[in-house]
């Protein structure tokens, strides 16, 4: 019987300990969020005046200005669809390359998965300007699809790098039982990879949405058009050369937020969704 | 299926969208590209304004902060795609590049015209920041390049109250070097901050060594160092790198100056939390903005000696260059005439809190920017100086006081190793 | 056949094959033949100097080499610290606990704020100079007064208290990518151990860590390469170098490139920097396969 009790105590001191380090951890992730939220709702002279996290007034009217004055329709609309296009292109390009480098065999396919590696490792300095002259000597420069494209590429080696570490680990029973189902190469590819990888395929996700979404300097640069300026350009707007809009700065910093972490959440399901569905085999 | 469709379709949308058509336009458009955030709803006035007046169309376009604006005018200039109206940002080295790359437009001649009214308009020094003086060392020919479209100064700005509070007088700020000094104990005493300013980003301390170097030993030895004829380890510039020194000594420099963002240092300003902020004249729109009660007056830096007059750092705020490329040439220029004459320029004061550069909009301007202008008789900038020190150096030179005022280092090790620096970097022009 | 089989196979590599040829290797075949120019990066004139560049960085440039111990000392931390961190509550969130989805949701916060927001908010944490800084009031309150400190400015202590707020940023992406990990590893393997009467530890050990070292180093490789390259958040933070305290490379690739306007140097920087970079994740890459 103490043994029983023993263990059965050592068990709710562990859990009580584990749950207060959570909690810890967790506290310190929320305060710069909810400082930010609670700055929005501050007028300029009050925020630094007034450190409590809960303002003295509510001034929501900030985010109607913010999203008037930043223009951000328009261009939260456009960060929308770079955003979708580009992980949409990613998922697709990496995963099929990821694929053909972990199971298929070709000439040069180690040589080639090399040269992406070593591009993830060298940074380029100055490589905006040298984008920008090459989209327009292609003559993408001034469009969407050029940025698009600009940024797929960024995230094309992390993105085969981390689909290929998850490919190599899966089971092969599952492909050699498609293969001789009489399945091609695109098929096993889509139908028995890609639902088995959603849990790495969830992080690819996130990953570059948030890079695309965060992402400014190149669309300033690419763009001359206002109105293809994606949200982050539009933020920038509130930073002065002299004086910082701060409260309408945070308001508009967590209209930006917000999109990111729904995507996140919308995600995570898919990283335990994945473990269910995803066929076990032992 | 469904994906491949949906990925198809976007591809397909954007294809289109992307091939847009450029529109012909009876009248020409002029495109401006600024970093001015602050100013953008005034220049958009301006230019509904300007529509009206002649049918020509203005374009402002904003893109910041002006670390981004650089580089994207930089791409754009390698990619020869420069809107008509632009400006350069960084030194008079950068600017020279600009001209001899042929994207700048020669002004000299437009400023000439009708006895030579356009530039007489402007305040000397305001021009004198986008003139290439003769026998200059950057190779340009001698002309006027770019149009300011607002002054500025760099000096100092004192709180009334609290002054009142320590017992001093608020109509009379330290004068020398010494009274400044003093002040350092009774303010901490106090409780109070001293001096704030945005000495995590070095050019200001530059600006304020450089302040004090033309103080006490002239402004031609200056020029004569940086043209390699005198050495950094002369008494003199030790004598400044000390300064910093007596400056830390004294208390009188907040806590944490060396890592300040001058957004920092307003704010504490602003808040009262500190005595003294050295700061541009663009300042009184940012106090007014966080604190519209703050009675506050401006100053210049306390002198250190009595030898050479204190100057301080002032001239054009923002100029305007015009592309030399540009189809719309004249009605660029025809446009910056406008900008820059005594109405838009008074306007552009009052919507903004900026000094205006024409110098016949000053009677309009509130008291304390009035105050900021009247600095302009002691204010020089090193694009105005015909030689530009080695970026190096000057480098090791705002690393090195940063170094003094953390007490890592003294005087005479930074003057020797700011020496050092010159000595490679001359070597390496001569090698060339 | 084969050649069909063969040709199938490229297919696959063929769209980012492509898409990488255009928007990385002539970008970068660009500036590595910069790299031997001497360059403002605005007028038409491009000197060659050869090597000069190169030599000029590995004899003469100290401020090059501190910023990249710098960085290194910064990626140490984060190696150690936020990974550590981000396994134990990737672990700790893996089990069957009450507000899973409440911990999932909140950790990957720090990571989706922008480093502006986390600068300034950090600054007001721990740095405003009246004290706003909240750490110092607490400890000031508990009676602990002489831990308070200027963390941020005081030189000592600036370059630790950039890389702990750069690890409270960055272990949602290790705490995210172990779970995943975690995630796949068989609920059975675990319940086999504990029918065989193996301890928690012992299960650990035995099937957690062994199957988690493909992703551990695939963590490990992206904190090196993401860790090196930070340099925003240190600008939002301390406004810059810091007298050389805060340094880092890329900042370093900056100023070259704005502030002395060598843009043929910060090229040359720049590849010095994948070099080292590169040689750095092989022997990573090395390490790891021998372990195993």
């Amino acid at each position: 019987m103490k043994q029983a009790v023993y263990y059965k105590s050592k068990k709710i001191l562990i859990n009580i300990l584990i749950h207060v380090f959570l909690i810890s951890v967790a506290i310190t992730c929320l305060y710069p969020l909810l400082w930010m939220i609670s700055s929005s709702l501050k007028t300029q002279d009050m925020i630094f005046k007034d450190i409590s996290l809960i303002p003295h007034q509510f001034r929501l009217e900030n985010y109607v200005l913010a999203w008037k004055e930043g223009g951000f329709g328009r261009n939260f609309f456009n960060s929308i669809i770079y955003t979708v296009s580009v992980v949409f292109g990613i998922v697709i390009v990496s995963s099929m390359a990821a694929y053909a480098f972990s199971r298929l065999r070709f000439v040069g396919s180690k040589f080639l998965f090399i040269i992406f590696m070593a591009a993830m490792m060298i940074p380029i300095p100055g490589s905006f300007v040298a984008l920008y002259v090459l989209l327009n000597k292609l003559h993408l420069r001034n469009t969407p699809i050029g940025y698009i494209l600009c940024m797929i590429n960024v995230g094309l080696s992390t993105s085969i790098f981390l689909l290929k570490t998850f490919f190599d680990k899966m089971p092969k029973e599952l492909e050699d039982a498609a293969r001789i189902d009489g399945c091609s190469k695109i098929g096993i590819w889509w139908h028995v990879a890609i639902p088995l990888a959603k849990p790495v395929l969830a992080v690819v996700i996130v990953l570059n949405a948030l890079t695309v979404w965060n992402e400014y300097i190149l669309a300033l640069i690419i763009f001359d058009n206002r109105s293809f300026m994606p949200l982050q350009v539009a933020l920038q707007s509130f930073q002065g050369e002299f004086v910082t809009n701060y409260p309408l700065l945070m308001a508009g910093l967590t209209i930006t937020a917000l999109p990111i972490i729904l995507v996140y959440l919308f995600m995570q399901k898919y990283i335990i969704k994945g473990v269910t569905q995803g066929a076990v085999v032992g | 299926m469904l994906f491949k469709n949906l990925f198809l379709s976007i591809f397909l949308l954007f294809s289109v969208i992307g091939c847009s058509e450029q529109k012909v336009a009876s009248k020409p458009t002029i495109n401006i590209w600024h970093w001015m955030t602050d100013r953008d709803p005034a220049f958009q006035e301006l230019a509904k304004k300007y529509e009206a007046l002649t049918g020509v169309k203005v374009n402002f376009e904003l893109y910041a902060p002006s670390d981004a604006y650089s580089q994207k005018i930089r791409a754009a200039a390698q990619g020869s795609n420069l809107p008509d109206i632009f400006g350069i940002l960084g030194e008079k080295r950068d600017f020279a590049s600009f001209i001899k790359a042929g994207h700048i437009l020669d002004l000299t001649s437009y400023m000439e015209a009708d006895n030579n009214s356009w530039e007489n308009s402007f305040f000397p020094k305001a021009l004198a920041v986008n003139e290439f003086a003769s026998q200059n060392s950057y190779g340009i020919k001698p002309g006027i390049f770019g149009v300011p479209i607002d002054i500025m100064t760099i000096q100092m700005v004192y709180n009334k109250k609290l002054f009142t509070q320590l017992g001093l007088n608020p109509n009379r700020p330290p004068k020398t070097l010494q009274e400044f000094l003093d002040l350092g104990a009774k303010i901490k005493a106090a409780g109070m901050q001293g001096l704030v300013s945005g000495w995590g980003e070095v050019w200001m301390i530059d600006c304020l060594a450089n302040n004090y170097a033309f103080n006490i030993m002239g402004k031609d030895k200056v020029l004569a160092t940086i043209k390699g004829e005198v050495p950094y380890m002369d008494p003199d510039w030790i004598k400044v790198f000390t300064i910093f020194k007596q400056m830390k000594d004294s208390g009188i420099l907040a806590q944490g100056l060396v890592t300040m963002i001058n957004k920092s240092a307003e704010q504490l300003f602003a808040n009262e939390k500190a005595v003294f902020a050295f700061n541009g004249s663009w300042c009184v729109n940012v106090y007014k903005g966080m604190n519209p009660g703050l009675e506050y007056g401006s100053m210049l830096p306390p002198a250190a000696s009595e030898k050479y007059p204190i100057s301080i750092w002032g001239g054009a705020g923002s100029s305007f260059m015009v592309n030399a490329r540009s189809k719309n040439k004249e009605e660029a220029v025809k446009f910056l005439v406008w900008l820059t004459s005594q109405d838009q320029q008074a306007y552009l004061a009052t919507a903004t809190n900026n000094l205006p550069a024409n110098k016949n909009s000053l009677s309009k301007i509130p008291e304390v920017m009035a105050q900021f202008a009247r600095g302009m008789d002691y204010a020089t900038h090193p694009n105005v100086w015909g030689v530009s020190e080695f970026s190096m150096v000057i480098e090791a030179f705002d690393r090195g006081i940063q170094s003094i005022i953390i007490g890592e280092k003294t005087p005479e090790q930074v003057a020797d190793e700011v020496q050092k620096i010159k000595e490679r970097e001359l070597a390496k022009k001569r090698a060339k | 056949m084969k050649i069909r089989d063969t040709l199938e196979n490229y297919v696959f590599v063929l769209p980012a094959v492509v898409i990488f040829s255009i928007f990385y290797i002539i970008p970068f075949i660009w500036v590595f033949q910069l790299g031997m120019f001497e360059w403002d990066g605005i007028s038409s004139a491009k000197v060659f100097v050869g090597l000069d560049n190169f030599k000029e960085i590995f004899l003469q440039d100290s401020n090059w080499w501190h910023a990249m111990w710098n960085a290194g000392y910064i990626t140490l931390i984060a190696l150690t610290l936020q990974n550590a961190l981000a396994f134990m509550l990737a672990w700790a969130c893996d089990r069957e606990i009450k507000m899973k989805n409440f911990y999932r949701v909140i950790f990957f916060i720090p990571p989706v704020l922008s480093e502006v927001v986390v600068g300034m908010a950090w600054r007001f944490i721990i740095n405003d100079i009246d004290g706003a800084n909240i750490i110092n009031r607490s400890l000031i309150s508990m009676g602990l007064g002489n831990f308070a400190h200027n963390w941020l400015s005081d030189p000592q202590t600036a370059l630790t208290t950039v890389a702990i707020v750069h690890c409270w940023k960055g272990f949602g992406w290790g705490f995210l990518i172990f779970l995943a990990g975690l995630q796949t590893i068989p609920r059975e393997l675990y319940e086999a151990a504990r029918v065989d009467g193996a301890s928690a530890w012992q299960s650990f050990k035995k099937i957690t860590l062994p199957l988690m070292v493909p992703i551990m180093v695939l963590v490990v490789i992206l904190t090196v390469l993401g860790t090196m390259q930070v340099f925003v958040l240190i600008v939002s933070l301390v406004g810059g170098e810091f007298a050389g305290h805060t340094s880092v490379p890329v900042l370093r690739i900056l100023a070259s490139m704005r502030g002395s306007s060598r843009f043929g140097y910060a090229c040359a920087q720049g590849i010095t920097f994948g070099m080292v970079l590169i040689l750095i994740s092989f022997i990573q890459y090395r390490f790891s396969k021998k372990g195993q």
